[in-house]
């Protein structure tokens, strides 16, 4: 969204300039919000209106506003953003602007442009020569950056909910509770998928350990083979889990069909030798190493697989990313085009990814922990879902869903 | 007694194009031309009212339209900021003239566009003004404020009705004349909230200029080829004194075009 901020003086209530000029706003397609307003109380008192005007594109903004200026709106002057320079390597000035991760514009030399990419609790560095501005984080920072200082000259333009068309998204921070019917809204879910694969949107999945071990793997694969999976992001534990899975039916040496087996470290240990052995996993499923599983199913279907490391190292899959500043930046970059996240059974995972979304991102979170789904949905409160309740029956329902919407 | 300006048509003749009432190709005759001026210096001597003459320029044919010049308000005259180059070399003979007969002039900023007594009539206690073709909405409010009372700007939209007193002609019984469809509809609107007794008139009429009239009491001199206009007027009691104008409407103008008010009211109501 664009805008700018117009305003009417004269005796615009009586000529019905303000009705006017409203009306023009509304019928090219944009929207205004009133931010003050003074009427004339004597007869030939002049009144006074001040219209914050918006439109989908700046085109479409420049010639509503000409056509505006017609009738007498003039352009409020604006102040422009505050600057100042970081004082250190990765330190910011003091009363630097904290960023949201919603669009935000920065006014400078009077001109307006958008900071790119957002991103939340960072700082905006200016780029005067090249007319840019970046959101930075603190070890992005460099001495002498220019950064904004204040609110001044700052615009940011929140999400806007759709009114055109009712989905599953739309009441603010659904959480469904873990006694609550949840058929209905997975139902809602998967057509809001299928509708998001027909319009090219890309499905997000962040997967937690707790998909392999209680055994909902399964249905993850029908996921992606039948296509709602984009990009699957995961720790290297979950990889490990799967691999063993694949090459020794356990996971944590817990197999699936033993009813209170216990189990050891050693099958992960080895699983995870195997791929290494085999050069990673693409190349293991390649040679036939890999030949089940989650992370088999990925590579045959083009996924892209995000591995990132932890401190535990527990895994140590090839191909996962173990630097946290360079698992950022891949992640920011991973996530740019997303326009669907499913957050399942991992609250470390779900919180990092729900803070590099964008805003307009729908994020569904599934946990069976529901301070962990609370905390995940707070990051994204327009557009999202959250279920407390194990991973497997929501992941067995989802598939059953798209296994009818198939059929039908 | 009302006082009026006039500017003989000396100078006068279809010299440029700036309405599209104006082609070269069909040039003023000018014998005729002094005629049509004669009728109407003629008549309007007649009303109770004194005829001013503003000496005429060469290479200002349009000075002749002295509406114009600007508007009048008590003693104070508000000079136009013509729109086009072509009209813009009158202003300062306008200017020069009023005060000279010891009128304050008082100048709107340069960068508003604003054109006289053509775009701006009184009706009751308000200020009617026309805006998009050659005058601009902000000249209204410099001008409301100047002179301080309620203008009602109307935006014009047919390019044949180019200033106000084209297509609108307040009556002293605060009625009015119009041509409607001159008008946008927010336009018409704020025209009928403000004058509750409208005559609107026919298209075929309104071409022949038949709302550009000059109103003495109970007189209205207007161009001929209003049959019904006139019939709707001489019910109300007007006295109608209709005259040919054909030479002038070759350049988009006839009687109230040729006629500036001195002043047009003596002062606005606050």
């Amino acid at each position: 969204m664009f805008s700018e901020t117009i305003e009417l003086r004269g005796h615009i209530i009586d000529s019905l300039i303000l009705p006017k000029v409203l009306d023009q706003i509304l019928t090219h397609g944009a929207n205004f919000k009133i931010s003050e307003i003074k009427i004339g109380q004597k007869r030939a008192d002049q009144s006074f209106a001040r219209i914050e005007v918006s439109a989908e594109t700046s085109e479409a903004l420049d010639e509503l506003i000409l056509r505006l200026r017609q009738h007498g709106a003039e352009v409020a002057e604006r102040a422009d953003a505050q600057l100042a320079p970081a004082p250190a390597d990765g330190v910011f000035p003091p009363d630097f602007y904290v960023m949201t991760n919603q669009q935000t514009f920065v006014r400078i030399d009077g001109k307006e442009i958008e900071v790119r990419p957002t991103m939340m609790d960072t700082a905006i560095a200016v780029d005067r020569k090249r007319g840019a501005a970046r959101a930075v984080k603190f070890f992005d920072v460099h001495k002498g950056d220019e950064i904004v200082v204040g609110h001044d000259g700052v615009r940011v333009v929140p999400v806007q909910r759709a009114t055109s068309r009712t989905d599953v998204f739309q009441f603010i921070n659904t959480i469904i509770d873990a006694d609550e019917p949840k058929s209905a809204i997975i139902r809602e879910l998967a057509e809001e998928l299928r509708q998001a694969r027909k319009t090219k949107g890309k499905i997000a999945v962040v997967a937690g350990p707790a998909i392999v071990r209680t055994g909902a793997g399964q249905h993850l694969v029908r996921l992606i083979e039948t296509g709602y999976v984009d990009r699957l992001f995961a720790g290297n534990a979950f990889a490990g889990y799967d691999v063993e899975r694949a090459l020794f039916g356990t996971s944590l040496g817990i197999s699936l069909d033993l009813a209170f087996a216990r189990g050891g470290r050693e099958n992960l240990m080895r699983a995870v030798n195997a791929i290494r052995e085999a050069g990673g996993i693409a190349a293991a499923v390649a040679k036939n190493v890999l030949t089940s599983g989650i992370m088999h199913t990925c590579v045959r279907n083009n996924v892209d697989i995000v591995l990132l490391g932890s401190i535990r190292d527990e895994g140590s899959i090839p191909g996962a990313t173990t630097d946290a500043i360079e698992a950022q930046k891949m992640m920011r970059e991973k996530l740019a085009d997303v326009t669907h996240a499913l957050l399942l059974a991992t609250i470390r995972h779900s919180l990092a990814v729900a803070s590099m979304l964008a805003p307009t991102v729908k994020l569904v979170c599934v946990d069976i922990d529901a301070s962990a789904v609370e905390r995940v949905v707070e990051q994204q409160p327009l557009q999202s879902i959250g279920m407390i309740t194990d991973v497997k029956p929501f992941l067995r329902e989802l598939t059953d869903c798209f296994d009818k919407l198939q059929k039908t | 007694m009302r006082e009026l300006l006039l500017c003989p048509p000396d100078y006068y003749g279809i010299e440029y194009e700036i309405n599209p009432w104006m082609s070269v190709a069909r040039a003023a005759d000018a014998r005729i031309v002094q005629e049509q001026w004669k009728q109407l210096h003629a008549t309007l001597s007649k009303l109770d009212c004194k005829v001013h003459l503003i000496p005429p320029q060469p290479r200002l044919p349009d000075m002749v339209f002295t509406a114009n010049a600007g508007l009048t308000v008590g003693r104070k005259f508000i000079p136009s900021n013509f729109r086009h180059k072509e009209r813009a070399g009158e202003q300062p003979f306008f200017a020069k003239w009023m005060e000279q007969q010891g009128y304050e002039v008082n100048w709107l900023p340069e960068k508003l566009f604003f054109e006289g007594e053509g775009d701006a009539l009184f009706g009751g206690e308000v200020l009617f003004c026309g805006y998009k073709f050659r005058s601009d909405i902000q000249s209204h409010r410099a001008i409301a404020e100047m002179i301080g009372c309620l203008t009602i700007s109307v935006e014009l939209v047919d390019p044949r009705f180019y200033h106000l007193d084209t297509c609108f002609c307040p009556l002293p019984d605060g009625g009015a004349f119009w041509f409607p469809d001159a008008f946008d509809e927010y336009g018409q609107r704020a025209i009928r909230e403000h004058v509750t007794d409208l005559i609107d008139v026919a298209p075929e009429e309104a071409r022949h200029f038949s709302c550009n009239a000059v109103i003495i009491e109970k007189h209205i001199v207007l161009p001929q080829g209003a049959p019904q206009l006139v019939t709707k007027l001489q019910e109300r009691g007007y006295r109608c004194h209709e005259l040919p104008m054909t030479e002038f409407i070759k350049a988009g103008g006839a009687c109230k075009c040729l006629t500036m008010f001195m002043p047009q009211r003596e002062e606005a109501v606050t």
